[in-house]
């Protein structure tokens, strides 16, 4: 069979593949590449080795973000997950309505992150307007509006899955554990908790990569406002592309060492929890 | 207490929660049919006989800023990336899975690898690669978003295959189907449930995407829905809020409506994708 299958692997791979090394591939090298030389075009580059990188560093405004997206992220997974996790709990108990509430909370999720940054504008400078402050005059408020939105937005997400992960643990593992005499919150901590790990690890793993990458809600929400004091690690990168002309190398230098963090961090992440996950 | 007015008091917490929850939404739809000098003044009142100004935020929206235009290209390139991603991944993994070699072991690292590497590391030489070969056009971007959006979708794909017995195609191969004839009348229909889940959550990611079809798209020829909200926001010097919040109303009731009537799929999707982990 597999003899037969290969003879039409033009058919069957080509078209991905092509497009794979366009849309992935190219840009990927390209981009390993570029951010150890000078360039302002791609035909004017000239090999310089680490420079970029040390210029990267030496920006005050790169590691500014990296603290604030840094601080960001922590906030923003435990909240999120929490949040989630207590949500998931009550909705998955009998209570009148849960679908519909289910049915609320995923909503926001499927609105793009321009979208939702506009919406919570007009919010968060509504309430500020009364006490005669307004949301890009202070980093605090850009920061926690920014943590507002994105849990309003990927509370209902992270909810779902926590809902599957519930409803399969077996309904027989805590009546077991209440008739041997464990209260609530020992059932909470020493049945459901370590069943649900492989949830959790997904859902700690993607608030955490979805905060680091967080893009589309910086840009529309403060802008890295006031004078680039919100400005997340992808905003920066971009600013360093678009807005600083000649920087284009340490833009692409930024870039690797933010595919560096995200990879490593991600990979670091799932080791910690994976090693929490029990069999049943 | 007991159970039931537990119960019930959950019901009543989580009614006002909801309802808290739903209203930026409402405040918007009320803030478009304001004047927009009192938008920002005074966003959480109902539009009263003095501001309230009736369809004009839309027109100014669709005429001024080429609302409709942007919400066409936004379909296209959805839908268009959408069904090419489908067909092309679904092929590209039952090949990867059913031919076992070393290529094919690594083509399938490469597909998780790129699910993992940040739009930032790639965006710029992305932007320098689709102007060279010309895919600035929307039809250019169904071949990027097939290309980029590859990794989660041959992954998610694969996953699948692996679970469909391959006795069914060998018997359909001895009864004389080509390799074409037994994918498309064989595995295509099992893996219905797969398609819909991979079907919706790139369109998730595709119809709400800003930055790739920025920075890829011929920006004086075409535009999606993001782009033209960013662009009223930005660069035209005085903001015009009110078309700004009609615009956000209408780029928010598709997402509604294809919600309200899929609602089941998407949360299955969404569960089915998080698997992946």
């Amino acid at each position: 069979m597999e003899k037969s299958i290969k003879r039409y692997f033009p058919v069957f791979l080509l078209p991905t593949f092509l497009a794979f090394i366009i849309g992935f591939i190219v840009p990927f090298l390209m981009g390993l590449y570029l951010s150890l030389c000078s360039f302002r075009t791609v035909t004017d580059a000239k090999f310089i080795g680490l420079g970029n990188f040390v210029e990267a560093f030496q920006d005050p405004e790169f590691i500014h973000a990296f603290f604030f997206t840094a601080g960001f992220t922590i906030v923003t997974v435990v909240l999120i997950n929490v949040l989630a996790f207590a949500v998931a709990m009550i909705l998955t108990k009998e209570i009148p309505g849960t679908n519909i509430f289910r049915t609320v909370f995923f909503m926001p999720n499927l609105i793009g992150g321009i979208v939702l940054g506009y919406i919570w504008q007009l919010i968060f400078n509504g309430i500020l307007a009364r006490y005669d402050l307004a949301l890009k005059i202070s980093a605090k408020y850009g920061f926690w509006g920014l943590v507002i939105l994105v849990c309003w937005q990927q509370i209902g997400y992270m909810m779902i899955i926590y809902i599957a992960g519930l409803q399969a643990i077996p309904g027989d593992l805590n009546e077991a554990a209440s008739i041997d005499g464990a209260n609530g919150w020992q059932c909470l901590w020493n049945v459901t908790i370590p069943n649900m790990m492989p949830s959790i690890t997904i859902c700690t793993f993607l608030t955490m990569t979805n905060g680091f990458k967080l893009f589309d809600q910086n840009l529309s929400l403060t802008a890295g406002e006031p004078m680039k004091q919100t400005e997340m690690l992808a905003l920066n990168i971009f600013n360093t592309f678009y807005s600083r002309v000649g920087w284009q190398g340490v833009g692409q230098a930024k870039a690797v060492v933010f595919f560096v963090l995200v990879v490593g961090l991600g990979i670091l992440q799932l080791q910690m929890t994976r090693s929490k996950e029990v069999q049943q | 207490m007991t159970k039931r007015k537990k119960g019930l008091a959950a019901t009543v917490i989580f009614t006002l929660v909801s309802i808290l929850y739903v209203s930026p939404l409402f405040i918007v739809l009320m803030n478009s049919f304001k004047k927009k000098a009192f938008i920002n003044l005074e966003p959480f009142k109902l539009p009263s006989e003095k501001t309230f100004i009736g369809p004009e935020n839309y027109v100014n929206a669709v005429e001024k800023y080429g609302f409709l235009q942007a919400v066409l290209w936004t379909v296209v390139i959805t839908v268009g990336s959408v069904l090419v991603i489908l067909l092309c991944t679904s092929m590209f993994a039952w090949y990867i899975t059913r031919v076992k070699s070393t290529t094919t072991k690594f083509l399938y690292l490469l597909c998780v690898f790129s699910m993992v590497v940040p739009f930032q590391m790639v965006m710029f030489t992305l932007s320098l690669v689709t102007d060279r070969l010309r895919l600035n056009t929307p039809w250019g971007l169904v071949i990027i978003y097939l290309g980029f959006g590859a990794g989660l979708a041959v992954f998610m794909f694969c996953g699948f295959v692996k679970s469909i017995p391959i006795e069914i195609e060998e018997a359909a191969m001895i009864d004389g189907c080509s390799p074409l004839r037994t994918f498309f009348s064989v595995v295509l229909p099992i893996m219905k449930p797969t398609y819909i889940s991979v079907g919706i959550l790139e369109t998730m990611w595709i119809w709400n995407d800003f930055l790739l079809p920025y920075l890829t798209l011929d920006l004086n020829k075409y535009s999606t829905i993001s782009i033209v909200i960013q662009r009223m926001q930005g660069s035209y010097g005085r903001v015009d809020m009110g078309a700004i919040m009609a615009a956000l109303v209408l780029a928010i009731i598709p997402i509604v409506v294809f919600y309200l009537s899929c609602q089941k799929y998407i949360i299955k999707g969404v569960a089915a994708g998080a698997v992946k982990g």
